[in-house]
């Protein structure tokens, strides 16, 4: 381990630490030798503070309160994309999604706001974007998704300031709101659906009723089209009941092989080529199709899917010892990239590289998820789903999980409304509170 | 009392087995936090807390949830996701979150 080299010394690192700043812990004892380091004890360096990263880190010094956390993330504030829709809707404000790294802190986490650029594997070595290194004998990483660009003729990566994706939270999001709120009266609204796989199925669908909660108030005569670029989408028969019950005929969805699917946009007159025929839109929601965080990609991390295969039991990457994947950029069997779903497996990781740092077996427990989607303020559905590892695989327990009623009470609908809302405020503390 | 102590001795010959850093029961009943809040302690929402609630009635109303006598909107869709066993030990855990 002596071999290690360090860009800052351990000397000027007391010296700044005598200053009075922040040094974080990760920083002192990579300085020191690892020998020193306790069974059970050692450093866990997390990439990403987004919902799996976070809860990670959060759940690490829960379980062993001894082992140093660090927690890498560049924003010192995070954007929630669950509940960033209704934000669309105008149901909420941003300041209400918008949740800061002081709870960690406070659960004893050294969160360092800062851009990974790359990872040495063999060395478990970290390196910063200001050339700052930190060592790690454990590494979780959860850097959400990235966008493929250039899948459609006119698209690439500078169109999302005029045509927003708003698929990951904070400007993207008010822009979106904005360009909905400035829509003329008795415009088109046309969202453009990813394919499979992207994070949160029925995330797009839940829009499109956010979207339309805002038209029918302000807008009425406007409508909304979904092109989508695959067949099937969650909950289908329970949105499509939502809508109608809700909306009437304002929101129409065509299949990939009804006409959905699209060849190009030219962005700048805002017309869509698709199967279907030419679509004048008013406001354009493109969402791209997705892979994982391009840090994952970087890492070598990836396989041809452009998603990380891990062990399932213990998340550890099938290309790197010692390096975790989980959340979005992980490939966890049938679960679905969601926040809940990136929450279940930070914490059975985080317990798994407790035991393995102290040299115990790994440890398995029952991963579980939930989708709930707002149709209305008052009316929501939800989708769950418990699972556990067989064969090495994660696979849903027979008999459990589902979707919520179909043709249930409105009282029932509006129950889940306020679950949904409870959900929000229960996570969003579990992991940042 | 005998009984209750034969089990334990049982268990111990078991767990000549490596000792576990991370308490299975918790690690279960830390999937109900998400809904129920962080300890199970959800304040101010829909969603009913759980912090307070001996572990018998977490073990009841599991059950109740999973056969179907009790029904919710969603508890019975999660309740069918857990063993018997896996149930006594998540309540175990959540039941001493109220001391
Ligand atoms: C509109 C919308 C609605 C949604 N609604 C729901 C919902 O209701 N329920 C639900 O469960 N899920 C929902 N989701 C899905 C949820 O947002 C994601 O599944 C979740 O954020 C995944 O967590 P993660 O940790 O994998 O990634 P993220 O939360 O995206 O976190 C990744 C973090 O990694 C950081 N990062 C990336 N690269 C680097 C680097 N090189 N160095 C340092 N840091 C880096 C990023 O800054 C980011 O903060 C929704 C998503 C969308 C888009
Ligand atoms: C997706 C969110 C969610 C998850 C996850 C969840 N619950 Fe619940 N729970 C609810 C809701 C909502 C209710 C109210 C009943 C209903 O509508 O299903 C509830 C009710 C309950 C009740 C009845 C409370 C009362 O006042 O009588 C118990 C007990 C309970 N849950 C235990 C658990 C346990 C244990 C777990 C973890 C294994 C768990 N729940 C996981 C959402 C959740």
């Amino acid at each position: 381990m002596s071999q290690n080299k360090h860009s800052v010394s351990r000397r000027n690192l007391l010296r700044l630490s005598a200053a009075g700043l922040a040094v974080p812990s990760a920083l002192l004892s990579a300085a020191c030798s690892r020998e020193m380091t306790r069974k059970g004890e050692g450093e866990v360096v997390v990439i990403g503070g987004g919902f799996g990263g976070a809860a990670a880190a959060k759940y690490l010094k829960r379980y062993n309160p001894k082992i140093n956390v660090t927690l890498i993330e560049p924003k010192k504030a995070y954007v929630t994309c669950p509940a960033s829709n209704w934000v669309i809707g105008g149901l909420v404000e941003m300041e209400e999604i918008t949740h800061t790294y002081d709870g960690l802190k406070k659960h004893g986490v050294n969160v360092m706001h800062e851009v990974v650029s790359s990872v040495d594997p063999q060395k478990r070595v970290v390196t910063l974007s200001d050339g700052q290194k930190v060592n790690y004998d454990r590494l979780i990483v959860s850097p959400g998704i990235d966008f493929k660009w250039g899948v459609h003729e006119g698209v690439d990566e500078d169109v999302a300031n005029i045509i927003p994706h708003a698929w990951k939270a904070g400007d993207q999001t008010r822009l979106l709101r904005d360009q909905l709120r400035s829509m003329r009266q008795g415009g088109t609204f046309v969202m453009v659906a990813p394919p499979n796989p992207f994070r949160c199925p029925p995330g797009p669908y839940e829009r499109a009723g956010m979207v339309a909660h805002y038209l029918s108030k302000h807008n009425p005569t406007a409508n909304i089209l979904i092109l989508d670029q695959k067949n099937k989408f969650s909950k289908q028969a329970l949105f499509m009941e939502g809508w109608r019950n809700n909306y009437g005929q304002m929101i129409e969805w065509v299949a990939a092989m009804d006409g959905g699917t699209v060849f190009g946009i030219d962005v700048a007159n805002k017309i869509i080529d698709a199967d279907y025929g030419e679509v004048k839109a008013d406001v354009i929601n493109y969402i791209p199709a997705q892979k994982a965080g391009v840090l994952a990609d970087q890492m070598g991390l990836t396989d041809e899917s452009g998603f990380c295969p891990v062990n399932q039991q213990t998340f550890e990457s099938k290309v790197h010892h010692n390096i975790h994947v989980i959340g979005d950029a992980a490939m966890a069997g049938p679960m679905p990239k969601s926040g809940h779903s990136a929450v279940s497996q930070a914490k059975i990781c985080a317990a798994n590289v407790v035991q393995s740092l102290a040299e115990l077996d790994p440890i398995s427990a029952k991963n579980a998820n939930t989708c709930y989607s707002l149709i209305t303020p008052d009316y929501a559905i939800s989708v769950a789903a418990v699972y556990d590892v067989k064969d090495k695989q994660i696979v849903p327990v027979e008999g459990a999980g589902g979707v919520s009623r179909m043709n249930a009470s409105l009282q029932e609908y509006r129950m889940e409304a306020n679950y949904t809302r409870g959900w929000y405020k229960s996570i969003t503390d579990e992991v940042w509170g | 009392m005998i009984k209750r102590k034969l089990i334990v001795a049982g268990l111990l010959t078991i767990a000549a087995l490596p000792a576990s850093a991370v308490d299975r029961g918790e690690l279960l009943a830390n999937s109900c936090f998400s809904c129920h809040g962080y300890d199970g302690k959800a304040t101010g929402g829909a969603i009913p807390p759980l912090g307070e609630y001996p572990a018998s009635l977490i073990v009841s109303q599991m059950k109740a949830y999973r056969d179907g006598t009790r029904n919710g909107t969603i508890m019975n869709r999660h309740a069918r996701g857990y063993t018997d066993e896996e149930i006594e030990l998540l309540a175990k855990y959540i039941g001493k979150q109220g001391i």
